[in-house]
């Protein structure tokens, strides 16, 4: 129990450092991102007084009234849920922006990152085992994938398995002409079509590190004297390597599994930029280009809420499987 | 690798005045230095003996060969030329981020443990902050407010948003250290306390700090090309990153100029590639158990699967 409100504690903590960030970056930084995205706005439409309301209170204002107002504001913004007004994609507000593109990336993105880190552990369990194996000698390989630029790689495999091989889709999520958004079987087909190869890329490129850590952890583990025991004991060298050491060297890779999770959301940027996928990515990028700093900063915040709630759910899963992180705190 | 634990006794016996092993020269090493050694040595010296890399010229697109080593670009410029001057960019973010990492995450991770109490949970607790807030978003955002960036700022936004996980790494270790009997042994004979941190504990240190860095330098070169790709780079400068975007924005894959978009995709590979196979042979120093020396040794008990 203990163990459960330090980390609730934690999580807190971190959740008002980024919401304090977020609320500080555009206040700090040079030029007046309030008169601009005004004026974007005015061009495209009136703009009511509330939305400028909103605007003001997400990214500043140049009145009279304290930094602490406007903190107490810009936090009373958030809890109602305003998030503003967009201007790339005018006139739709900021929450619905987000709300139609993240599940996209939470889909790709998160099915990709769990497949990695599940056949990296699976790999670099078998290349422990057996050192020198066929196995043992992939790391290298993947190492040398993982030093490739991300997109780098995945505008190579797009280009060679998009144009010169038309095997996949060159961009999208889904067949926009022939299928229409819903759960019916042919849209479901066309995502998983058209998802496949940004998956492939985020797997391959990802791989190398879960595997290598995995086998390195291994290795450590089976030179410690419960192994030794264990074989002492005459048990199954199957039930010694699942058992007694891939479950205590699994525990680092959990961890890292946590931390990992804010490079995957960074990461999902350039994949959704080379392979145009319309997730919360394309948004950011596309905000950054229309200096839209309503949806940027969601965007930024959105991503973060993620990370940490990720974080979290790694975090108690983590209590469960290792029961000294519990009995230590 | 030869040196066994007898041999190595032996050694240290008839050479008292060497303290420190330096790192077996093992193959993994030689090749990593040897390829980071050249590479470094093209960014530094390159530069000096191409010409100008923005010269333009009314042969576009140019194979290799005709007096151009690399071809040309969409409008003329010296692929090798360019790829001279981005390796020197990259390198110097690299370089810088690498030193500002070491000092952040030194200081947040070294430190605090060391000194303990409640100086030690606020440091790891804005440490663990600074981990879980993902750092490319924060990049993106905070360079997008700022219309021209200098290399300089790019790399000190990559570094502050990165230096939090070595500091947890080093915090780890820091703690394990400050514990032994040694250290406690120094403490009770009355030395001062920044000489045990600088002399008792901060020697045991180097190899972790030292792979540090190196991660830190791949991780620098890798965020900064990333970001460039995506068209927020440091502006009017010459990194990897740029040639790809430039490259991308010229459609060099489609028209099929591979001498353009291939060479420095192929240079971060390279280099990251060596840093890691540096990183490998520091790994084995700090974990001896990793050595493939040590496979014949496990093989008298090894579990027959």
């Amino acid at each position: 129990m203990r163990y459960l409100l330090r980390k609730l504690a934690f999580y807190v903590a971190a959740l008002w450092a980024a919401l304090t960030l977020n609320f500080l970056i555009p206040r700090l930084m040079p030029g007046n991102p309030v008169d601009l995205m005004l004026s974007k706005l005015a061009t495209k439409g009136p703009v009511t007084p509330t939305t400028r309301d909103a605007i003001q209170a997400l990214l500043g204002t140049d009145t009279s009234s304290s930094l602490w107002d406007q903190y107490w504001t810009y936090l009373h913004q958030l809890v109602k849920g305003d998030l503003g007004t967009s201007i790339a994609y005018f006139p739709a507000p900021v929450s619905q922006v987000i709300g139609q593109t993240l599940p996209w990336t939470v889909g790709l993105i998160g099915l990709a990152t769990v497949i990695s880190f599940a056949v990296g552990i699976l790999l670099g369990r078998a290349a422990g085992w057996r050192r020198g194996s066929w196995v043992d000698s992939l790391i290298p390989v993947t190492t040398m994938l993982q030093s490739v630029p991300y997109f780098w790689l995945a505008l190579l495999l797009l280009f060679l398995l998009g144009s010169t091989w038309p095997v996949f889709p060159l961009t999208g999520g889904y067949d926009v002409y022939s299928v229409t958004p819903g759960w019916s079987l042919p849209f479901v087909q066309s995502v998983l079509y058209h998802g496949a190869l940004p998956a492939l890329t985020i797997v391959i490129s990802s791989i190398g590190g879960w595997m290598l850590g995995m086998r390195n952890m291994m290795v450590s583990t089976l030179s410690e004297d419960f192994v030794v025991t264990a074989e002492a004991k005459g048990l199954t060298p199957r039930r010694i390597r699942s058992r007694y050491v891939a479950r205590n060297a699994i525990l680092p890779s959990v961890s890292g599994f946590a931390i990992s999770l804010g490079f995957v959301v960074a990461g999902s940027i350039v994949t959704e930029a080379v392979f145009t996928y319309p997730g919360i990515g394309s948004a950011l990028l596309l905000a950054v280009n229309n200096n839209d700093y309503a949806l940027m900063q969601a965007v930024f915040l959105i991503i973060t809420l993620a990370v940490l709630g990720a974080n979290l759910l790694v975090d108690l899963l983590y209590g469960v499987i290792d029961p000294r992180t519990r009995a230590r705190s | 690798m030869a040196i066994t634990t007898e041999g190595a006794a032996a050694v240290e016996k008839s050479a008292p005045v060497r303290r420190r092993a330096w790192p077996p020269l093992t193959l993994k090493l030689a090749v990593g230095l040897a390829v980071a050694g050249l590479i470094v040595l093209f960014g530094v010296l390159g530069p000096l003996l191409v010409g100008n890399p923005s010269t333009v010229r009314d042969i576009g697109l140019t194979a290799p060969g005709n007096g151009f080593l690399l071809g040309t670009t969409q409008s003329g410029q010296d692929v090798f030329a360019q790829l001279a001057y981005a390796t020197r960019g990259s390198l110097i973010i690299g370089v810088v981020v690498g030193a500002i990492t070491l000092l952040l995450s030194a200081f947040f991770g070294v430190v605090g443990a060391f000194v303990g109490g409640a100086t030690d949970e606020a440091f790891s607790l804005f440490t663990n902050i600074m981990l879980v807030i993902p750092g490319l978003p924060l990049v993106i955002v905070i360079s997008s407010y700022v219309p021209n960036k200098s290399i300089w700022l790019v790399a000190a936004v990559l570094a502050i948003t990165s230096w939090a996980g070595s500091a947890r790494v080093l915090r780890g270790f820091t703690l394990s250290v400050r514990s032994r009997d040694y250290v406690l042994a120094a403490r009770i004979g009355g030395e001062k306390r920044w000489r045990i941190l600088l002399v008792e504990i901060l020697p045991n240190l180097i190899p972790l700090l030292a792979s540090q860095v190196v991660f830190a330098v791949i991780f620098a070169i890798l965020g900064e090309a990333g970001l460039s790709f995506l068209g927020l780079g440091a502006s009017g400068s010459f990194t990897w990153g740029t040639m790809l975007f430039y490259a991308q924005n010229g459609l060099a894959l489609r028209l099929g100029a591979w001498w353009w978009f291939a060479p420095p995709g192929l240079a971060i590979a390279l280099f990251g590639a060596a840093l890691s196979l540096i990183n490998f042979s520091i790994d084995e120093i700090i974990n001896p158990k990793l050595r493939s020396q040590t496979r014949a040794e496990r093989n008298k008990w090894s579990v027959k699967a």
